[in-house]
C-alpha cells in the first residue's frame, strides 16, 4: 500500500501539478488577461511590505532558481566536471539555509501583516492568504530538512532527489522509486512543492511569468502605438 | 521632422471658480468604482496648499519626472536596471493615506437606532478596511479655500524663493484654484518607467492610455508620473489613469470635464508637433529653458512645409483643419497667455495654464500704487509672480509678467471699446499685440462660446478598423471585453464576466 501511495505521490502527481500549471496558465493568460497581476498591496499599507517584500523575493528567487539547478542538472554533468557529490551537497545546504533562513523571515513578515493588518485583510481573497501560508510553510519544512541533510553529508541522498526529479521530465515510470526510503521530511516538502505548482494558475503566483525583463533591452524608454500601423500589420 | 498630432487642452485659471463639477462629473463617470474611490482623474486644488496627494510636488520625495544625468534624460527614479530593483517594494510609492482613506457613513445606523434623546449619526467607516474611523483625516480637496494652518499649506514648493511669511497674514493672503488631470505629456514618464510596456501614446490624437490587459501592477508608474495622476486600482491590482474621455474625443466631443465646465475655462484644440525633437527639447540643459524648448517643437499649422509634411505623415485633413483654428494655439502660441504646468519635470505637459490675474495688494494699496498707463503694475498683484513661475515656468518670471499685462491690457483696451467708445490701439500695441489680436483673445477668452473652447476634429477609425466586426461590441468596458466589474469573482479571482450584455449596460 505504501508502495501505490509512493508512486500516486511521486510519480503520478507531479504530472497532474505541472499539467494544471502550463495548460491553467495559458488558460488564464489567454481568457482572463485583466486578472493577470502582482497583486500588490503596498500602497494599502507600507508597513512590513518593504523589509518583508524585499526580503521574501530576494531569498526565494535564490532558493527557486538553486532548486532548478541543483534539481534538473543531471549529474553527470557535475561528475564530468569533477564536482564531488559532497562539494554540491554543501553548497546546496549553504546557499540553500542562508537563503532559506532570508526568505523565511520576509514571508514571515507578509504572513503577519496578510492576516493581522486590517486593511490588507479586508482585501485578501483566499487564494491570496492561503498562497503566502503554503509558501511560508514550505520554506519553514525547507529549512527543516537542513539538520537530516547535516547528518548524511556524502551526497547520496541528494543525488536520489536529482534522479526523481530527472526521472519525472524525461517520463521514467519508475522515478518515484528513488524516493524510498528519504526521511518524511522531504517528502512532505516535495508534495508542498508540486501542490503549489497546482495551485499556481489560480494565484496571484502567475506574476512571475511576466517578470519583466525584456524591460531592460526595451529600445529607450517611449511607447507609441498607432492605429494605422495596426491597420497594415492586419493588411 | 516628423510631424504628429494632439489634442491640447488649456485651462484659463483667471476664471476657474473652484465650483468642482469636473470633478464630480468625471467621477461619476470614470472612477465611481471600488478601488477607486480615492482616485480622481480630475481634482481641483486650492492653491496654495500642498495638494493631493500630499506634497506631490516635492520631487525630491517622490522622485517623478526626469532628471538630466551628464546630459541624458532619464526617469528621476533612476535608470531601467534601477528602476526594476524596485519592482519588490518601491520606495517611491505613495501610500493611500498620502491621498486619504476612501470612506462611507454608517447610514444604515440612522434606520436602526432606537429612540434616543440625541439625533443619532452617521458615523464614518473605511471602504478599504470596514472598520469605523475615529476621525476623517484627508480628502482629495482637504485645503479648500484656504482651510487649514498657514504652516501646513505653506510647505508648498511654489513658494520657493518667495518671502512667503507675509502671505500668511489676513490681510496679505491670497489664493487661487488649480484643476488638475493627466497632462498627456510628450514625454511621460510613466511610459518610461513602465516595466510591462503596457503604458503608451497613441499617435493620432496623443492621448496616453493603460492597456488594462497587459498592466503587470508593478506600479512603477505611479512613481514615475511626478503629477501623480496614475492611480493604483487597489482592488484589481492594475493601474488606471485619466483616458482623456478618448470614447468622447474620437467622436468630436470634448471630455467630460471641459463639458460640464461652468466657468468655461477649458479649451481643447489640436497642437501639431515634431515629434522627431521631443527628446531634444526635454533635455534643454536649464529648466528656465524648457518652456521655451517645448514651444520650439510645435509646428505652425499655416506653415505650408508643415502641412506638406503633415500630408506625407499621415495627419488627416480635418485635422489641419482644426489645427489652424485650435484655441490651444492661439493661447500657447499666439498671445503667449498660456502655460504648462511645471515644465521642469522635463515631461513636456500637454495641459496648459492661463495663470490668474489676482487683485490689488494690500501692501500697494496703502502705499504709492504703480500705474502705467491706467493699468497696475503686475508686480502689485496678491499672487507673487514668482509664484506663478514657479508653478508654470519653472520659475522665470517673465513670461508671466508678459501674460498678465496681455490679460490687463485686454480690459484696458475692451473698457476704452464699449464703454468710452474708443478703439486705442496703443494699448494693444503697448504689450506686443494690434486690436484685432485683442478683439479676438477677448472673443476666444471672455465670452468663450462653445465652437471656440472646442475645436475636436473626430478620429478616423474607418482608416484602421473594420468596422463590420466592431458590430454587437459592447463598446467601451474594462479588463476582458464585457466586463461590469461589479458581479461575483470567478475561478481566477475575478469578477466573472456576464453572459449578455448591451452597450448601454456598460456604464
Amino acid at each position: 500500500m505504501s508502495d501505490y501511495f509512493n508512486h500516486l505521490l511521486f510519480g503520478i502527481y507531479p504530472y497532474i501539478a505541472l499539467a494544471t500549471l502550463a495548460v491553467g496558465s495559458i488558460i488564464r493568460f489567454d481568457r482572463e488577461p485583466y486578472s493577470w497581476r502582482a497583486g500588490s498591496s503596498q500602497l494599502l499599507r507600507r508597513k512590513q511590505l518593504m523589509w518583508g517584500s524585499i526580503l521574501f523575493h530576494l531569498g526565494v528567487l535564490v532558493v527557486f532558481f538553486g532548486h532548478v539547478f541543483g534539481l534538473l542538472v543531471p549529474i553527470w554533468i557535475f561528475d564530468s566536471l569533477q564536482v564531488k557529490h559532497e562539494w554540491k551537497q554543501a553548497l546546496a545546504v549553504a546557499a540553500g539555509g542562508v537563503a532559506g533562513v532570508i526568505s523565511f523571515i520576509g514571508a514571515s513578515m507578509l504572513l503577519h501583516r496578510r492576516l493581522f493588518d486590517p486593511r490588507i485583510r479586508a482585501n485578501s481573497t483566499f487564494a491570496d492568504t492561503g498562497i503566502i501560508l503554503l509558501l511560508w510553510l514550505q520554506l519553514a519544512l525547507g529549512l527543516a530538512t537542513i539538520p537530516i541533510s547535516l547528518s548524511h553529508m556524502d551526497g547520496e541522498q541528494m543525488v536520489r532527489f536529482m534522479s526523481w526529479a530527472n526521472g519525472i521530465f524525461t517520463f521514467n515510470p519508475t522515478s518515484s522509486l528513488f524516493l524510498d526510503g528519504s526521511h518524511w521530511i522531504f517528502r512532505i516538502h516535495i508534495f508542498l512543492g508540486l501542490t503549489i505548482f497546482l495551485l499556481f494558475p489560480f494565484t496571484r503566483l502567475v506574476h512571475m511569468l511576466s517578470a519583466p525583463v525584456r524591460y531592460i533591452w526595451r529600445p529607450g524608454y517611449q511607447i507609441v502605438r498607432s492605429r494605422k500601423a495596426a491597420a497594415l500589420h492586419n493588411g | 521632422m516628423k510631424v504628429r498630432a494632439q489634442i491640447g487642452k488649456v485651462l484659463n485659471l483667471d476664471k476657474c471658480i473652484g465650483c468642482h463639477t469636473c470633478s464630480v462629473t468625471c467621477k461619476n463617470v470614470w472612477t465611481s468604482r471600488e478601488g477607486m474611490e480615492y482616485a480622481w482623474f480630475n481634482n481641483v486644488e486650492t492653491k496654495p496648499g500642498i495638494g493631493y496627494p500630499k506634497d506631490w510636488e516635492n520631487q525630491k520625495r517622490w522622485n517623478g519626472g526626469w532628471d538630466l544625468r551628464h546630459g541624458r534624460l532619464q526617469p528621476r527614479m533612476g535608470g531601467k536596471w534601477r528602476l526594476l530593483a524596485k519592482i519588490f517594494a518601491n520606495p517611491d510609492l505613495p501610500e493611500i493615506d498620502d491621498y486619504y482613506e476612501p470612506f462611507t457613513f454608517d447610514y444604515g445606523h440612522l434606520q436602526t437606532a432606537g429612540e434616543s434623546k440625541a439625533f443619532p449619526t452617521a458615523r464614518p467607516r473605511s471602504l478599504i478596511s470596514g472598520e469605523r474611523m475615529e476621525k476623517i483625516t484627508g480628502g482629495p480637496n482637504w485645503e479648500e479655500i484656504l482651510g487649514g494652518e498657514f504652516s501646513k499649506r505653506s510647505e508648498d514648493y511654489n513658494f520657493e524663493g518667495v518671502q512667503k511669511e507675509m502671505y500668511g497674514q489676513f490681510e496679505n493672503t491670497f489664493m487661487m484654484y488649480l484643476p488638475r488631470l493627466c497632462e498627456h505629456c510628450l514625454n511621460p514618464t510613466c511610459v518610461a518607467a513602465c516595466p510591462s510596456g503596457s503604458i503608451y501614446k497613441r499617435e493620432e490624437d496623443g492621448i496616453v492610455l493603460i492597456d488594462q490587459e497587459k498592466c503587470r501592477g508593478w506600479r512603477m508608474c505611479v512613481s514615475g508620473c511626478p503629477y501623480k495622476k496614475i492611480y493604483f486600482n487597489w482592488k484589481t491590482g492594475k493601474s488606471e489613469k485619466c483616458i482623456f474621455c478618448y470614447p468622447r474625443i474620437e467622436a468630436g466631443q470634448p471630455t467630460v470635464c471641459s463639458e460640464t465646465c461652468v466657468g468655461r475655462i477649458r479649451y481643447l484644440g489640436v497642437m501639431l508637433y515634431d515629434a522627431d525633437r521631443i527628446e531634444e527639447a526635454a533635455s534643454a540643459e536649464n529648466v528656465e529653458d524648457l518652456y521655451q524648448a517645448q514651444l520650439d517643437i510645435f509646428l505652425d499649422p499655416h506653415d505650408p512645409a508643415v502641412i506638406a509634411q503633415a500630408r506625407a505623415d499621415g495627419v488627416p485633413e480635418n485635422w489641419l483643419e482644426a489645427a489652424r483654428h485650435s484655441p490651444v494655439w492661439k493661447m500657447a502660441m499666439e498671445w503667449k497667455v498660456a502655460f504648462p504646468l511645471h515644465p521642469e519635470y522635463r515631461t513636456l505637459p500637454m495641459v496648459w495654464y492661463v495663470p490668474p490675474l489676482s487683485p490689488i495688494s494690500a501692501a500697494a494699496n496703502a502705499g504709492q500704487m504703480s500705474v502705467n498707463n491706467g493699468m497696475p503694475d503686475i508686480r502689485s498683484l496678491r499672487i507673487p509672480l514668482k509664484y506663478l513661475a514657479n508653478l508654470l515656468t519653472a520659475g522665470d518670471e517673465e513670461p508671466i509678467a508678459v501674460c498678465l499685462e496681455r490679460m490687463l491690457a485686454m480690459r484696458a483696451y475692451m473698457r476704452a471699446k464699449t464703454v468710452h467708445g474708443v478703439i486705442d490701439e496703443a494699448i494693444a500695441e503697448q504689450v506686443g499685440l494690434t486690436g484685432a489680436q485683442i478683439d479676438d483673445m477677448y472673443h476666444v477668452m471672455a465670452i468663450a462660446n462653445y465652437e471656440d473652447r472646442f475645436v475636436i476634429p473626430t478620429g478616423h477609425r474607418e482608416d484602421a478598423e473594420d468596422m463590420f466586426e466592431e458590430r454587437g461590441g459592447c463598446g467601451f468596458s474594462f479588463g476582458n471585453g464585457c466586463s461590469s466589474g461589479t458581479s461575483s469573482t470567478n475561478l481566477f479571482g475575478v469578477p466573472a464576466r456576464k453572459k449578455l450584455q448591451t452597450p448601454s449596460e456598460v456604464f
